[in-house]
């Protein structure tokens, strides 16, 4: 009989030596060493074919190109290649959990970008007649509505392009009620508690208003008292997060909506933590005047290694006037735009974007919305709230949480389980990548020492989360057992260790360049 | 529901793990009026089919340029993307990645940005870029803050041609910021360009905004407008909407520009009606830390191994605060990525070649214009749009068209409504995907229209 | 040659009329490794509480202010270029500037060296 194994056995024989650190080529497994595409380069390579049409300098006003670009040819394949190689050297959302506080890392469901592609949307131009775009009109009308509805408010700014551009937007609305009131040169003063991301103070800067810092209470809220002392004459108005960036409910938020008001300032919102209170609370109800919405957060568009998102922002009938260029409006003849204030009844403040906004981030927020209804969404944020109380009731016996009682659908742990441990923040969080977890916001807010603020979100299962604990458990008891070094040395396992962002700081070399010629 | 993996058993027992009887004890915290006693009034969940149902029902209602003989551009311009790009980016590993500030896991999206960079940096002559800001008009915003920065003063030239949106933008969040901005209204027949814009050019100058090819299509020498504003110590901003041009156009950086703001969309990116775009801002190394935005680094890991972080970060606002370069706080990373992937396929020969099909598309289409009564190509020069003056109103002339299925231009009163000198103008683009059919179905329709 | 410090974590090291400012060691470990410094160039004119100099570290950046008034006389090049060469120590060569104080006086509301380690520690 013909021995078709060929002494090939099928039970791996070997597997006692230690693992071997370096290959030959440089890429171990599935993980390859990729060099940049300039390094690539090959004359005569290319990825697309185009026809080499001849073009006289004419009409070119004597500026025609004479040193080349420098751009490397590859081929179809190799582009191909070099971005799947990249690709997997990255953690998303697909391929595990990110328990980032305030980043609401939730799924990202693919209908959504099948939406965002469909001709007719995806291909339209945004300088089209609006009389052949009815239908993105009303699809930005609709979403509109939709978030009108769940903040209770009346209106919404729908152009800014990210979470930041949204405050941006509030806090220029305030700013030009003020001066519509004839105010602006007495009311130069915003209020931000010192908890706030710091976007709030720079946004309120870059509106030319000076910020004030208000302290936090022993339970991780705004101090009340101390913020009613420094309201004065000269207040415009105060940021507040809510639920707030320890991931606690401002119990007060009504008081100080009123006592913001009566000492004639705005209340801007920074709605970032929207998810944990969608459904169940509407900001309208608590008296704000304006709150950015992070489309990229609560509402699944995918954050895209950073970017692109939207903010847009709901607006209260005094701050609606003063709502930025363009926005849709809806009459008896259909849907139209409006982008010049010739052609508006209000006082926008001036424009934030080139054309209309971020139509590709509301397609897909809106097929999320549809997805889940008012239903789903009340049990999103309500499962959001639950997880995050779940990590906290599991692991306050061996992390320190910051505040006690429940939190909302993040929450906040500070450094004080890792006292006489010679592991910091940091490390900690390091040795979870060699877990196969992303680490948690780390050193935000600054509230309180080494904050450790996780975050979630309803998208993971009872599983991930016990799973996650158990892990989290074991990495503590490591800390405890004085094998500091092996979390200084964390991670191991990845594509790359710890990088030296010193020296990328100290001589930034923020691009390839060709080698000197000789 | 799909997107909720808890079950009421989980739920249950999670619940009872907290210590709460149900989700409701969670909100203790919230004052009680506060409290929604009833889901919204809004429609229930539903599934996927039904969703794509609503949505399509509302594309099928726009004439999409696919389906539409297109000449549209200001700004925004419709190239043909390879298949290849919309692929890569729907990797999971890209599309739902966060930020890269845990880079041990993150080389994927680090190295994407630290090569779009150095695609940023050569396409415009510069010697830095960063990660991409939202969209070229808040580059071109970003871009005039960071020269008041550099130059401690707070007086911009903006030149006639810069689109009105890139205008308005700069323009709202300066009057924040108290900057004074100055320019010569926008006119396609004003001839003397550089005039226009280095007559205001004083002490107090902190930058010269010059767009090329700009509003209009014409093409900008901006070298005599670099010294006129080196001559007072200010820096010049060089802007183009269409970053396709640099394949065929002198590169700002070597026309002694200081800082380079631009529109990338036209790479790797759908016309995606307006949004989301991606902003190109590059300059001069000296400048860098004046830079706004995020932006990727090369450095060593602790094995000695080739790695990238996120760096000059303490520029950005949650280390600076109230100090801050900027209040922005992001890219627009996917869009980015996109760029890079599609000028990756491209290479040097293939942007050439893409450039050469524009501007030869741009000439043959004017030159067929040109012979219609009623219609005038009022450039001399141009890159893949120019502008033509009608016998009719602009806008009256485009709704005509587009009644007979033609996206026929961009009326200059759209951007510039309060211009009735410019009422008759219309902005008309040809790129390598306009088609002779194309071509001859405006030319037939114009003839009709304009009879 | 007495040693002073303010509340803003700088030391100011007096001869004369000539102040030699820098930061202390406390301030460099709330900074970590600093990347980025800039100096004031001879002869700017400052006032007392004025931004003279900037740090940057990787993950923060921070003002160094004038303790007193006066016309900077020499800026300290050498940690512009090399940041690492910052120290905390008043005797060392990481200072960031030197100062021709137009008021002596001013130097009275400092702290000297044991009420700043008690600063520190409060």
């Amino acid at each position: 009989m013909t021995d078709l194994s060929q002494g090939r056995s099928n039970v791996p024989q070997g597997g006692s030596q230690a693992p071997q650190t370096k290959t030959i080529s440089g890429s171990k497994g599935l993980v390859f060493l990729e060099p940049l595409i300039f390094e690539m380069d090959h004359a005569g390579r290319t990825g697309v074919d185009l026809p080499d049409v001849e073009v006289s300098s004419d009409r070119l006003n004597g500026q025609r190109r004479t040193a080349p670009v420098g751009l490397p040819g590859l081929s179809e394949p190799q582009v191909v290649r070099h971005y799947t190689r990249l690709s997997q050297k990255n953690y998303g959302i697909d391929s595990g959990f990110y328990p980032l506080g305030s980043c609401t890392m939730k799924h990202n469901p693919r209908v959504n970008e099948k939406m965002a592609r469909l001709p007719g949307l995806g291909d339209l131009h945004p300088m089209q007649p609006t009389s052949t775009t009815q239908g993105a009109l009303e699809l930005i009308d609709s979403l509109a509505d939709w978030l009108k509805k769940l903040c209770g408010m009346p209106a919404v700014a729908m152009s800014p392009a990210a979470g930041a551009h949204g405050e941006l937007c509030g806090m220029m609305a305030i700013k030009a009620a003020i001066d519509a009131r004839g105010e602006g040169e007495t009311r130069t003063r915003v209020l931000v508690p010192e908890s706030a991301h710091g976007t709030n103070p720079a946004t309120a800067a870059a509106c030319g208003f000076s910020v004030d810092s208000i302290p936090a209470n022993e339970r991780g809220r705004v101090d009340l008292d101390a913020f009613k002392n420094k309201l004065g004459d000269d207040v415009a108005g105060i940021m507040l997060t809510n639920p707030n960036t320890c991931g606690l409910f401002e119990n007060d938020i009504i008081k100080i909506a009123d006592a913001i008001h009566e000492a004639g300032g705005y209340f801007y919102c920074d709605g970032a933590n929207f998810n944990a209170i969608m459904g169940r609370v509407r900001p309208g109800d608590l008296g704000i005047d304006c709150m950015h919405l992070n489309l990229h957060k609560t509402f699944s568009t995918p954050h895209g290694g950073g970017g692109p998102g939207a903010g847009p922002v709901v607006l209260s009938e005094a701050l609606a006037p003063f709502a930025p260029l363009p926005y849709v409006v809806h009459g008896d003849d259909g849907f139209d735009l409006i982008e010049h204030v010739s052609d508006s009844d209000a006082q926008p403040f001036g424009r934030l974007k080139g054309y209309h906004g971020q139509m590709g981030v509301f397609i897909r927020s809106l097929s999320f919305i549809l997805s889940h209804g008012s239903d789903g969404l009340l049990q999103a944020s309500s499962d959001a709230v639950l997880e995050a109380n779940y990590l906290r009731a599991q692991l306050q016996d061996v992390m320190s949480v910051s505040f006690d009682g429940m939190c909302m659908h993040e929450v906040l742990f500070d450094d004080r389980f890792l006292k006489d441990t010679d592991v910091t923040t940091l490390d900690f969080a390091k040795a979870m990548i060699d877990e196969g977890f992303h680490p948690m916001t780390m050193y935000f807010p600054l509230v309180v020492h080494g904050a450790l603020l996780m975050e979630p979100t309803e998208s993971e299962s009872k599983e991930t989360l016990d799973l996650y604990i158990k892990t989290l458990r074991g990495l503590i008891d490591k800390t405890k057992s004085g094998d500091a070094p092996f979390f200084k040395n964390a991670p191991v396992l990845t594509p790359r260790r710890r990088l030296d962002e010193t020296a990328a700081a100290r001589k930034p070399v923020l691009r390839w360049t060709p080698p000197e010629e000789d | 529901m799909r997107y909720l993996p808890l079950t009421d058993d989980d739920r249950t027992e999670m619940l009872s793990a907290i210590g709460a009887k149900s989700a409701d004890d969670m909100y203790c915290d919230v004052p009680d009026n506060a409290l929604l006693k009833a889901p919204i009034d809004l429609p229930s969940h539903t599934g996927e089919m039904e969703v794509e149902k609503i949505i399509s029902a509302m594309a099928a209602k726009n004439l999409s340029p696919a389906s539409a003989p297109c000449f549209l551009g200001a700004g925004a311009y419709r190239h043909h993307i390879p298949a290849t790009v919309d692929h890569l980016v729907q990797r999971g590993e890209f599309l739902t990645a966060y930020t890269p500030y845990q880079p041990e896991v993150s080389q994927g999206t680090l190295q994407y940005l630290y090569e779009f960079q150095t695609q940023v940096a050569m396409l415009s002559g510069m010697d830095v870029a960063n990660a991409s800001m939202y969209d070229g008009a808040t580059a071109c915003a970003e871009a005039v803050l960071m020269a008041g920065r550099a130059t401690r003063r707070n007086r911009a030239v903006l030149a006639g041609g810069l689109h009105p949106h890139y205008r308005k933008v700069t323009e709202t969040s300066a009057h924040f910021l108290d900057i004074e901005l100055v320019g010569p209204d926008s006119d396609p027949t004003h001839a003397a360009l550089a005039a226009s814009v280095t007559d205001l050019i004083d002490d107090k100058t902190s930058c010269v905004v010059v767009q090329t090819p700009d509003l209009f299509g014409r093409i900008i020498d901006l070298k005599p407008i670099a010294e006129a504003a080196h001559g007072v110590g200010a820096l010049l901003i060089a802007v183009t909407t269409e970053v396709v041009s640099l394949g065929l156009l002198e590169a700002p950086g070597n026309q002694d520009a200081d800082i380079f703001v631009g529109e990338g969309q036209s790479l790797g990116n759908a016309l995606n009606y307006g949004g989301p775009y991606v902003g190109l801002f590059a300059t001069r190394s000296k400048l860098v830390r004046q830079m706004p935005g995020r932006v990727a680094g090369q450095t060593q890991d602790v094995e000695g191994e080739r790695g990238w972080v996120l760096t000059l970060s303490t520029r950005e606002q949650h280390i600076r605060r109230e100090k801050a370069t900027s209040n922005i706080c992001t890219n627009s990373g996917l869009c980015a990525l996109a760029f890079t992937i599609h000028t990756s396929l491209l290479g040097e020969e293939g942007l050439n070649r893409l450039a050469r099909i524009n501007h030869a598309k741009a000439c043959k289409l004017a030159d067929l214009l040109a012979d219609v009564n009623g219609v005038q190509v009022l450039n001399d020069s141009f890159f893949n749009e120019f502008t033509v003056k009608l016998s009719k109103t602009a806008t009256d002339v485009v709704e005509k068209l587009a009644e007979r299925g033609i996206l026929g231009g961009v009326p200059v009163s759209r951007l510039l409504p309060d211009r009735d000198d410019l009422a008759h103008m219309m902005l008309v683009t040809a790129t390598e995907c306009t088609t002779d059919e194309d071509m001859d179905a405006l030319v037939t329709a114009l003839r009709e229209v304009l009879s | 040659m007495s040693i002073k410090y303010t509340d803003d974590h700088e030391w100011i090291s007096v001869d004369g009329d000539v102040a030699t400012v820098g930061i202390t060691d406390h301030a460099l470990e709330q900074l970590g490794d600093l990347v980025f410094v800039e100096v004031p160039e001879a002869g700017r004119a400052l006032t007392k509480g004025d931004e003279a100099a900037v740090v940057e570290s990787v993950k923060a950046a921070s003002e160094v202010y004038a303790p007193v008034t006066g016309e900077v006389v020499e800026g300290n090049s050498a940690i512009a270029d090399d940041p690492a060469a910052v120290s905390g120590d008043p005797a060392g060569n990481g200072w960031f500037f030197k100062i021709k104080m137009s008021d002596a006086s001013e130097l009275d509301g400092l702290m000297d060296e044991d009420a700043y380690k008690a600063h520190i520690d409060a």
